[in-house]
Formats: structure tokens, sequence, C-alpha cells
């Protein structure tokens, strides 16, 4: 189209004299503070470069007039609050784990530590309220498998549970007695009523009293004659209503048959020492922790002994 | 008779081939893939063959399209498209948006996890959806601006349905776990190796209108869509370079590692955002606002500088999305001052697009589709100033890996993309069916309030989410530990998560209204209404300038 400039009535502008389809272009200078703005935005943009590395050269790029780099910072945050915590962290690292409720301040800020220790390295299996879940136990309550003291808990928590590459870790292996043609299926079902009548959730029964002889023979040797458990086996107490998979009949005769066996990884290859026991420190605070058999039992609450 | 015979002949090979390709493929998936491909290759083949008009050829006719008319047929099918695709990528949205809160509508299959409809959802609203919007509209407004028919109909016509063909590929091959691993551009090896294809001629049959049109000038929608294919050519090509394990299997290896890779990827996703969702949809901007609101554009100088600051700025930006990582400090701090120094060459379209209502303001008060433009705009405004906002690093250590960048990208999807979309559709569909006017205006209104409030609660809801995230995730207390685990925060975004969705639903439903609306419209129903205002159409105007001599004739 050739050039056909007006003046558009409503603005008052000048029109280019192009038109595509009937548009037009007005002749509107580019808004003053538009084009203000978007200097600022580059010189903005030329002093951060001069200030912090930015251009790229053959051997590395400009180091930026104040030296800082993402690393350097993160460094520095973190040597920072390292510094921060050295006293308190060295000294909960010289104190013995079962002298540490003698220092209540310890105590506290290895509780707290552990706490946040927790929640990064535990909460996927125990829950992030420590509840647990089916084959995950419990750490609220005090009911434990391998001891609830300080120094149990740390040394399950630094050596792990039927851990295969650490020699030292917590082991056991219940005998998978249906699997194994141990016991049969309807023997397993006595002694799934025996189990169910000793913790209190069924009538005793004639199965149950079949149960109890059987339990007598294959149980009590981990389980105890009262089938109250026994921690050096790791074989949990059958009486108290507190189930690690679950105590319904289907899951008791599946535990029975098949066996269970829950692994722990040994944190020890993670973890620091003392991060091992401040982790103790929290998991004992938990609810159900156990006085330390110590030479003054006295300053732990009398409720926390079993 | 001869062309016939070619083009089934053709189609009848592709089938065969990839029916070979099928049955000696290197896994399920490639197989699956390739029996699509061999489907549509018999669906084209017979379409070819029974659509034919043999009489015409038998008394040796040249069929000749009306060249007094412009080129719609493959517009008309991009609007369907567009419409049939947003759905179901809102659908997908929705859907995967109630995932979050509910994991139980993962349902327990690979299939249907949120991991793969993920990318079938933003593929579907992105590619689809965008892609289809952006395709139908750029051969409308350069037909129109250049005043000439389509350079290569034919080969527009492979471009629509080349196009379908990778969108169904790219979509099965999400389902089916096919995928590169790159957001945005999943698709594996051979989907990519289609889509440059069906680009190129994409490319050809723009820039070949542009050569013959009978303007003097190339308008500025015409720059702004001729950026967005050049640019995502080439973005496409090289993130996607990559060595395929079997020419017969589905997996392929990229040919980039490491922090590479990953700077590679973000250049790309990053202009995805800067040339199809920005240059490509301002490009529609610039015909369809002027157009709706029958005023000249602002500025024409302002267009100019904004036009080449944006493109340029424009492909420097991506490594801000690589902030706190790997990627060298540098490359950080020119990722953050080009993505600063973007704000004002993106407010440009803004601004120009907004002040061309400049004498017409009162149509927001009584045209919707006006009102759905300048809600687009403002929405483009905000989310523009968001994003060199959260490139600055102090702000990105909070907002990085959060949801407040899911906010940000759907506050400049749902309100600039799709808002400005449907304003160009309920443009679009009375023009191009021959219609006095849309079924409805008054739902078109509805449409409007509908995605607008969806927008402010998906919005509202995933900045909260986003900034609470970023808070607990850094919180420390006096001890010098920190506050929250990670699923604390997960669990305190559940209710913001309820209220996503709920925005999201009310944005479907006005894209179902939409729907209805277009349908109704195609089908030549009126819905008897109190009138709202609208613009003019005369469709004696819309007509190509017939070059002088037509001794010529194409085909």
């Amino acid at each position: 189209m050739a050039d056909k400039k007006r003046i558009d009535a409503p603005t008052g502008t000048q029109t280019v004299g192009h038109e595509w389809d009937g548009i037009e272009e007005l002749d509107t200078p580019m808004p003053r503070w538009w084009l203000l703005t978007f200097y600022a935005t580059i010189i903005f943009s030329i002093g951060y470069v001069v200030v912090y590395p930015a251009l790229p050269g053959l051997t590395g790029a400009t180091k930026g007039t104040v030296g800082w780099s993402s690393r350097g910072e993160l460094d520095k945050t973190m040597q920072a609050e390292a510094a921060r915590k050295a006293p308190i962290l060295s000294a909960i690292a010289a104190t013995p784990i079962e002298q540490l409720p003698a220092k209540p301040q310890l105590m506290q800020a290895a509780v707290q530590g552990g706490a946040a220790a927790f929640k990064t390295h535990c909460v996927q299996c125990h829950g992030s309220g420590a509840a647990g879940s089916p084959g995950y136990p419990n750490l609220n309550d005090d009911d434990w498998l391998w001891g609830g003291d300080l120094k149990a808990i740390e040394y399950t928590i630094t050596h792990g549970a039927r851990n295969p590459e650490v020699a030292t870790t917590r082991t056991s292996l219940m005998p998978a007695f249906g699997r194994d043609g141990i016991l049969t299926k309807g023997q397993i079902e006595d002694v799934v009523s025996h189990i169910r009548t000793i913790s209190g959730e069924e009538k005793p029964s004639a199965s149950a009293r079949r149960g109890a002889t059987l339990f007598e023979a294959n149980c009590a040797v981990c389980h105890g004659p009262a089938g109250k458990g026994m921690r050096e086996f790791g074989a949990p107490n059958l009486t108290d209503g507190i189930w690690l998979f679950g105590g319904d009949r289907e899951t008791l005769a599946r535990t029975v048959a098949d066996s269970r066996k829950g692994v722990m990884p040994a944190w020890d290859h993670v973890l620091s020492p003392v991060t091992i026991k401040m982790l103790a420190a929290y998991v004992h605070s938990l609810g159900g922790g156990e006085a330390t058999l110590a030479p003054n039992p006295a300053e732990r609450e009398p409720g926390a002994v079993e | 008779m001869t062309g016939l015979t070619m083009r089934a002949g053709s189609f009848l090979c592709a089938a065969l081939l990839a029916f070979m390709a099928a049955a000696f493929a290197a896994d399920a998936g490639f197989a699956i893939h390739m029996t699509i491909v061999c489907l549509a290759a018999l669906i084209a083949c017979w379409a070819t063959i029974s659509r034919a008009d043999y009489t015409a050829i038998a008394r040796g006719i040249l069929h000749m399209p009306d060249a007094g008319r412009y080129d719609d047929d493959v517009i008309r099918w991009g609007v369907i498209a567009t419409v049939f695709w947003g759905m179901a990528g809102f659908l997908a949205g929705l859907f995967i948006a109630l995932q979050l809160a509910f994991p139980v509508l993962n349902l327990g299959l690979e299939y249907t996890s949120f991991g793969r409809l993920r990318p079938l959802h933003t593929s579907a609203v992105i590619f689809a959806f965008g892609g289809n919007a952006l395709i139908a509209t750029s051969f409308y407004v350069v037909q129109r601006t250049c005043r000439v028919r389509l350079a290569f109909p034919g080969l527009a016509k492979f471009v629509f349905w080349g196009y379908q063909l990778f969108i169904v590929l790219a979509a099965t091959g999400y389902l089916l776990g096919i995928t590169e691993a790159k957001e945005y551009a999943e698709p594996e090896w051979y989907v990519d190796l289609w889509l440059t294809i069906v680009w190129v001629a994409y490319l050809a049959v723009f820039a070949g209108t542009i050569v013959r049109r009978s303007e003097p000038h190339i308008y500025v929608a015409n720059w702004f869509y001729l950026s967005f294919i050049l640019t995502i050519a080439m973005l496409h090509i090289v993130n996607n370079l990559s060595m395929p394990v079997s020419l017969l299997g589905s997996k392929s290896y990229s040919a980039f590692a490491g922090v590479q890779d990953a700077l590679t990827q973000w250049w790309y996703g990053h202009n995805a955002v800067g040339f199809f969702l920005t240059a490509g949809f301002l490009a529609m901007m610039y015909y369809f606002v002027p157009k709706q609101a029958e005023r000249p554009v602002y500025s024409y100088r302002l267009s100019i500088i904004h036009f080449w600051s944006l493109i340029f700025m424009y492909i420097w930006a991506g490594p801000h999305h690589l902030h706190y990582t790997a990627l060298p400090d540098w490359a950080q701090t020119l990722g953050m001052v080009f993505s600063v120094m973007l704000w004002m060459p993106s407010w440009g379209g803004m601004i120009n697009g907004l002040m061309t209502l400049n004498g017409a303001w009162d149509k927001v008060r009584t045209d919707p589709i006006i009102r759905m433009m300048v809600m687009a705009l403002a929405f483009y405004g905000m989310s523009t100033f968001e994003g060199p906002m959260l490139s600055i690093k102090s702000v990105n250590s909070l907002s990085h890996y959060t949801d407040w960048t899911i906010g940000h990208v759907h506050s400049g999807a749902l309100g600039w993309n799709g808002m400005i979309t449907f304003a160009a559709i309920y443009y679009l569909v009375p023009r191009l069916w021959g219609r006095s006017r849309l079924y409805s205006l008054r739902m078109v209104n509805w449409h409007f309030w509908l995605a607008t409030v969806g927008i402010v609660f998906y919005a509202a809801a995933m900045w909260v989410a986003g900034i609470m995230q970023g808070l607990m995730w850094r919180e420390y207390g006096a001890d010098g530990y920190l506050v929250y685990a990670f699923s604390d925060s997960v669990a305190a975004m559940h209710p913001m998560y309820l209220l996503r969705a709920f925005g999201g639903g009310l944005y479907l439903s006005g894209a179902v209204i939409m729907t209805v609306n277009v349908w109704r419209t195609i089908r030549g129903d009126l819905r008897t209404e109190a009138p709202m205002s609208d613009a003019a159409f005369d469709p004696a105007r819309d007509r190509p300038v017939l070059a002088q001599s037509l001794a010529t004739p194409a085909e």
C-alpha cells in the first residue's frame, strides 16, 4: 500500500502509513518510563557483571570484584554453622551416652540435634512421628526389641539389625515354622490362638490350650515361657498387644509360618558418632526410654523402668 | 492422475515400511508406535484415493482452488484441533492436580502414574493446544496481512496432519514410558526426526507465503511468527541431538552429558517458553487485538525495539533454571542479568497490546472478547515481571524447586496463552465458517469469568504453597537444625493442592462452555440473547489481492 499517513482522531497521533488487512500502526514514541527502565536494567546488569563472576575466557571466567562464588558462600555458611555448633557437639562427643541425662543442657541439645537427624535419615521407615508402620517399630512406646536404654539404642543405630555386612549387627532369626515343615497348618493356628490368648485378644479355648504346649516346645526358648520376649534375641514381647507386623490371626499365622526378619542399616557408615549419639538421645526421649543400668538410677524417672 | 497415483503409492510404501519396522522392532513401545504410523499412512492413502474427483481427472480438468479466497481449510481443522487438544490437556491437568492431592488416583498402574501423565498434560497444552493454535492462526494471519493465499497449500495440509501424528506419537509414548527425560522435549529420536520434517515444511509454507506477499511491508505479527518458527527449529534440533541404540528401537542417548546436558536442556526449555509461548502468542496478539478493537497498533517504534530486544535477550536467559547447581557461577550470572534485562522488552508487547485500546476502552465493558484479550495481556505483564524477579538469585534461592514455579508458569499459560488463544478462537470461528456471529457472546462472558476466577485460585494457591515450601525447607531453629522434614512440607501442601485443583476445575468448565459455543457456531446456531458488542466483519474485504497475471497457475 502506498503511504497513507493520517492523524488518528481518538489519540491525535499520526499513523505510520502502512496498512495490513485494515490494521494500521500509530507513530507513538516509545514510552519514556519504559525506555528509562530498560536502560536501568541494562546498567544494573553491567554493574552486576563487574561485581560477580560473569565473563568466560579461555582459561576460566572473570571472578568479579567481590570475589564471590556460590561454593565459597556455601563453605562460609557451613563453616560458620559448624563453628557455632562445635562447642556443644564436642561436649556431647566427649560425654559417654549414659552420662548425658545427668547434664540436662547437653541432653537437650542432643535431643534437638537427634530430632533433626531423624527427620533426614529415619522418617522414611519409622515415620515422621516415629510411630512406625507394619514391619518398622514404633519408637514412641516402651516396647523394645533390642533394649530401650540409651546405650542399647545407640548400639542398634550404630550397627543396625540383621545387616549381613556388619559382624556386630543385632541379629537373630526366627524359624519359618510353616515353610520349613516344623509345624502343620493346624498347629500354627493353635499357636496363634495361644498368642492371642496371652495378649488378651482372645478368650481361652481348646485350640489355645493345644497351642500352649506347642509354644512351650517351639517358641519359649526365644520368646520366654510366658511369651514376654527376650531382648538378647530381639524376640518381641507377645503379651503387650503391641505388634510389629500385625496382631490379627491371618498376619500372625503368616509370621509364624514364614518368619520375619526386619533389617535396619548400620548408620556408622553414614553418620558421625556424635550424630548417632544425638539420635539415640532423641529416640530415647520420645517416651519409652529406659534408664541405663547406671550407678545412680535415682536420677531417672521411675516410670520408665519396666 | 500420475500425481494421485504417486501420492497414494508413497503413502502405501510408508505404511509398508512402518509395518516392517513394527514387525522387527527391538522393543514393544517402538512396535506400537510403528503400528500407529502404519495406520496413519493407510488412512492417508485411503483418503487420497477415496476423495479424488475422478470425473474431473477423466475429463482432464485441473482442480483449481478458488484463487479469490484465502486457503482456510487447514485453518478450520486447526481451530477444531486446538479446541479438542485443549480439552484433553486441561482434563489431564485437572487429573494430575487431583493426583497430587489424592495419590490413590495414580491407580497403581504405571500408565496412569503422575510421572507419565504429567508430560502428557504439559505437551498436550503447550504443543497440541498451543501448537495447533499457533499453526492455525499463523496461516490465517500470514494470508490476511500479506493478502495472498498460502504458498504451498498441499504442504500446509501435510504440516497439519503431520503435526497431529507427532502429537499422537508423543502422547502415546509418554503413557508407554518412552521418553528422553528432557522436560518439554520428551519424545524419542524418531518422533523428533518426524517433527523436524513437519517443522521445515511449516517454515517453507510460512516463509513462502511471506515471499509471495502482495503488501510492501511485512506486518509485525509475521516477524514474531517467523522468529518463533525459526528458533523452535534450531532449539528442537540441538537439544534433541542423540544417538539411537537401535534404528528399530525407541531408546536413544543424548549427545550431551552432565551439566552441559542440563544447560542445553534449559537453553531449549526456556526458549520454548520464550519463542513458542511468548513470541508466537505475541504474534497472535498483534493481529487479533487491533482487529477486535478496530484500532491502530499503539506504537510502531515500540514494536520494532521490543521485538529485536526480546529475541536477542531471550536466547541467553536459560541458565536461570540452573541457579545454585553445578552450572558454573559465570553462566548463572549471565542467565540472571539477561533475564532482568528481558523485563522491559517483554513488557513492550503488553504496552503495545493494551494501549492499542486507546480510544476503544469502552469495549472492555461491552465486548467479552476484548475483555479476554485485556486479561491475557494483564497476565502476560504479570508473569513477565514475575519471571525476571524469580531469576534474581536471592529470590530464586527461595522459589527454586517449589510450587511457586508452577504458579508462575500457570499464570502465564492459563492467563496469557490460554486467554489470548480463546479470544483468537472466538474471533476466528464465525469468520472461518461464514456465520454472522458466534452462537453466544454471553457464553464468552461466562468463559471469561470462570477462567479468570480459576486462574486466581490456581495462582494464589501456588504462590502460597511455593513460598510456604521454600520457607519450611530453609527454616532453622535456634539450635541450628532444620525445623521441618521434607515430608512435613508435603503434608502442609494438601489444602493448597485442593484449592489449585478447584481453580483448574473452574478453568476447565470455562473451556467446556467454549467447546459448546464453538460447536454450536459451526453448526450455524444462534442463541437468542441480549446482544453484546463484537468487531465488525466484512467477508467481501476478506480476500487476497489477485496477482495481475494468473498466467502460471500453481499445481
